[in-house]
């Protein structure tokens, strides 16, 4: 198995800690100008997302976690596993719902996600940071109403509820930025 | 790697005159005080046995081993010493393996010097002084705090740490929450820890702090003042949690000092760390006589950063470590 040493510390690498998969975060190496050096790491577990604070001794190495992230279609869901494709390989790939997470509400057949592989199998799906999605219910628009900035609430293909201006009506498609739920604004044919 | 943006310095030009600036003045006030630059060689024959320290290797033709780069001028500059130079500084590239962070390269700049019949008091106000002349608002002094190392980690963590077993280490780590490797540590190692994460970031928030007398355990290579406990006339400066200088009452006597090189080379064979020659000339050095003096190393890099307002090193060298 590749190991890193703590010299080779940096955000992002990915590493293997009790054995569960983590990506460095933050690296700080400390040393007292006579005494032993330590890197101080604080890392993100990619299951669970909690972060943590992390001491090595500098010189320790560190087993590598076999995680890469690409980008990848969704292609169906079948009850229970969520499918996706790797479009320059065809390979396909089955995610679960904790792999999936959040992300369920937003994902709507043929949009690329970035998809988290560790150990070849699906560890976190990532909806794209703004998708396109039909409103298919909502009260009815009021027309002129554009200046009021006021909101209502409409539930979207996917099943994802956004608060949306009132002049929005029934099988219009908008635009939403998945990171905070908000509605960016109208797509026209 | 190369990128489009990769030629360029990571310090900017601004800083890099700055630290030109301070150069500059560094000289003046030597040559003001009548204390003689000199120059020695990066490479040399012996290395640093200390066990926190690791040397970079090379070879040169003609030379029958591997040859170390400095990672101090220290023992040419003794050796200078017992040849009858006098006051002397010097101001070179040193090198360090595995020594990369946000206060590290593995390259840097040391300031270091000599000073002839002054013990680490003495050296300690002049070292004061320079501060004053490199960071303070002209050369108007800039008033040092000054701690014994005992005080210093009563004042942070309330444990003496002359005394301290290896059970109170673990305790007070644990209330500050600081993880423990997986790999077991030494009692020194743990008590490193402890001044690494927790001890010198609150040190010198306001003005630059002196700690002076340390554990005998930690000498290096300062003399020794019986007592009880013993404690090593050696000191260190710190100022906004940086680290910036170290200094002793030198230690003159060649059989400490060949016993202190071997005892270091013992603990780096339990390390498992390579075993580094002594250097011979130094321990030469010393029996033929250097006369009584205190020396001081300053990571004058970290100086740049302090009068720049810099948060990294890298932003006070012309290039770091990655784009070198």
């Amino acid at each position: 198995m590749a190991s890193y040493q703590t010299s080779e510390f940096r955000s992002g690498l990915k590493i293997l800690l009790d054995g569960d998969p983590y990506t460095i975060v933050e690296n700080e190496f400390v040393k007292p100008g006579k005494g032993q050096a330590f890197n101080r790491v604080r890392v993100r577990n990619l299951k669970n997302g909690r972060v943590v604070d992390k001491t090595f001794k500098s010189g320790e190495s560190v087993d590598a976690a076999d995680v890469v992230e690409t980008d990848m279609q969704y292609l169906y869901n079948d009850g229970e596993f969520w499918h996706f494709m790797d479009p320059s390989s065809y390979e396909q790939f089955a995610a679960d719902a904790n792999a999936v997470g959040d992300s369920v509400k937003w994902l709507k057949e043929e949009d690329i996600c970035l998809v988290t592989l560790w150990n070849n199998s699906p560890l976190l799906v990532s909806a794209p940071n703004f998708v396109e999605l039909k409103i298919v219910e909502t009260d009815p628009g009021l027309r002129g109403d554009t200046a009021q900035g006021g909101v209502k609430p409409a539930r979207l293909e996917t099943g994802a509820s956004v608060r949306v201006p009132l002049f929005l009506e029934e099988g219009e498609v908008i635009k939403v930025d998945t990171r905070s739920g908000e509605y960016v604004s109208r797509v026209k044919d | 790697m190369t990128t489009k943006t990769s030629w360029r310095p990571t310090a900017s030009v601004e800083v890099l005159r700055l630290r030109a600036g301070m150069l500059a003045r560094t000289r003046t006030f030597f040559e003001r005080r009548r204390v003689m630059e000199v120059e020695t060689p990066m490479l040399s024959a012996a290395g640093t046995t200390d066990v926190n320290i690791h040397s970079l290797t090379t070879r040169v033709s003609g030379q029958p081993g591997a040859m170390y780069l400095h990672t101090s001028p220290e023992f040419p500059m003794k050796r200078l010493l017992a040849a009858g130079c006098g006051d002397i500084y010097q101001i070179a590239r040193v090198f360090r393996d595995g020594e990369s962070g946000r206060w590290h390269n593995p390259e840097f700049t040391m300031l270091e010097y000599y000073r002839l019949g002054m013990d680490h008091h003495r050296l300690m106000d002049e070292v004061e002084d320079l501060m004053g002349e490199l960071l303070g608002e002209g050369a108007e002094s800039l008033q040092c705090q000054r701690l014994t190392y005992r005080d210093a980690f009563l004042q942070a963590v309330g444990l003496d740490p002359l005394v301290a077993g290896r059970q109170e280490l673990l305790d007070v780590l644990a209330r500050r929450q600081v993880g423990l490797p997986g790999e077991t540590l030494t009692d020194a190692q743990l008590s490193d820890l402890l001044m690494g994460t927790v001890v010198s970031p609150g040190l010198g928030r306001d003005r630059p702090c002196f700690v002076y007398d340390f554990p005998e355990d930690q000498a290096a290579l300062a003399r020794i003042r019986p007592g009880n406990p013993p404690v090593a006339e050696r000191f260190e400066l710190f100022y906004r949690g940086m680290e910036l200088a170290n200094g002793f009452h030198e230690l003159c006597d060649a059989d400490e000092q060949r016993q202190r090189f071997a005892r270091d080379n013992q603990v780096r064979q339990e390390l498992g760390l390579p075993a580094v020659p002594a250097d011979e000339n130094l321990l030469r050095a010393l029996e033929q006589g250097m006369p009584a003096c205190a020396g001081v190393a300053i990571g004058f890099d970290r100086l740049v950063m302090l009068a720049a307002g810099a948060d990294q090193l890298s932003d006070v060298l012309a290039f770091a470590i990655i784009r070198a």
